[in-house]
């Protein structure tokens, strides 16, 4: 559906602000444009970024298999492996903690007035992202493709069916909000 | 009390309303919600500036990745805007240089959170790449889509994230 709009380059720049500026908007009112809100989830002791996400991700979920059902989308999965997936998200966890933000957070963050997220944290990602880029050869031929996945998404590795691993997501994701709210967490 | 000047929402709500933004996403644009590879173009474009457009088109990375603006140079121009707009809205923008958090853990001096926050960029934008994605595409985008990569990449951030606070806020 939709592919000539996806073709459109000038419509596409313009959709990308607006849903950029909708997603931005709902961070902050989400309270996640904040250092204290995330880095007290790494520390246990806020649970506003994980409520936030698995919200998301269960209407995200819900949603978007129903389009795929329907024929109007494709999704964009790609098989991980341990020299990629693995190591990446370990290098961007140390990160995660020491910037007390992620990418799309720090550019919510900026726009909050945080200047340690413009003059730190941006200039720090353009470093790393291109030092990523410049090294990419070596990084690539070395690890990238060391213990790559089984498979590509969670219903291909378990053998059964995707209505079914959605159901059983939305019902353990919706249980364990609804026990963070029980603890009064 | 009107939700566009409310200081925060429940972050039920406010989720619920990304995953709605995903969806919109998936289906007007064909894209998820990543930031991680706008960084990259933009650092891409500054470095051709000192080293000329042609010596940084030919990097592999950029051959894979063309050098130009697109969607999601938008998307995280956009999420500045938005995030704007919303705290403008509610009365909270306001200039800060420290975080509350960090400065009864390691002192108010501006100077040494510009630092961290300059080294922890670093990492952040290199695993972001590496690992081909962010807690938005990861996270918010990738799980939705029951990706394996997305599952391990989210724990592996997450784990080592909660770990390494741990560390530096017990120091």
């Amino acid at each position: 559906m939709f592919e000539n709009l996806h073709k459109n380059q000038p419509v596409q720049l313009v959709l990308g602000l607006i849903l950029g500026i909708c997603f931005g908007f709902f961070l902050q009112k989400g309270g996640v444009t904040s250092y204290d809100v995330i880095i007290d989830q790494l520390l246990l002791t806020d649970f506003t970024v994980l409520k936030l996400m698995l919200s998301a991700v269960i209407i995200g979920m819900i949603l978007l298999n129903v389009m795929k059902y329907l024929g109007w989308i494709e999704f964009h999965t790609f098989i991980g492996s341990v020299g990629s997936t693995v190591i990446g998200g370990c290098l961007f966890g140390i990160g995660f903690a020491i910037l007390g933000f992620c990418p799309g957070t720090l550019a919510a963050a900026v726009g909050t007035g945080q200047i340690d997220a413009l003059f730190g944290g941006v200039i720090g990602m353009l470093i790393g992202t291109g030092l990523f880029a410049h090294f990419f050869p070596i990084i690539n031929e070395k690890f990238m493709d060391r213990g790559v996945f089984p498979a590509e998404t969670i219903p291909q590795l378990l053998g059964i069916p995707t209505w079914l691993v959605v159901i059983v997501l939305v019902i353990l994701m919706s249980g364990f909000l609804i026990i963070l709210e029980y603890l009064g967490l | 009390m009107d939700p566009l000047t409310a200081i925060q929402w429940s972050p039920y709500l406010a989720g619920a309303c990304i995953g709605v933004v995903l969806c919109f996403a998936m289906l007007l644009s064909g894209k998820t919600l990543g930031c991680g590879a706008a960084f990259t173009g933009v650092a891409g474009t500054i470095e051709s500036l000192f080293r000329g457009r042609k010596t940084v088109s030919e990097k592999p990375y950029f051959q894979m990745f063309p050098l130009k603006i697109e969607w999601q140079w938008m998307l995280v121009l956009g999420i500045i805007i938005g995030a704007f707009f919303s705290s403008l809205l509610s009365g909270t923008f306001h200039i800060s240089y420290i975080p509350s958090v960090f400065s009864e853990q390691f002192g108010d001096n501006p100077a040494l959170r510009i630092i961290t926050a300059l080294i922890g960029g670093i990492f952040v934008g290199l695993g972001a790449r590496w690992a081909w994605g962010c807690p938005s595409s990861h996270g918010i985008s990738g799980i939705p889509q029951l990706s394996l990569a997305s599952f391990v990449a989210v724990a592996c951030m997450f784990g080592v994230g909660i770990g390494t606070a741990f560390i530096l806020f017990s120091l």
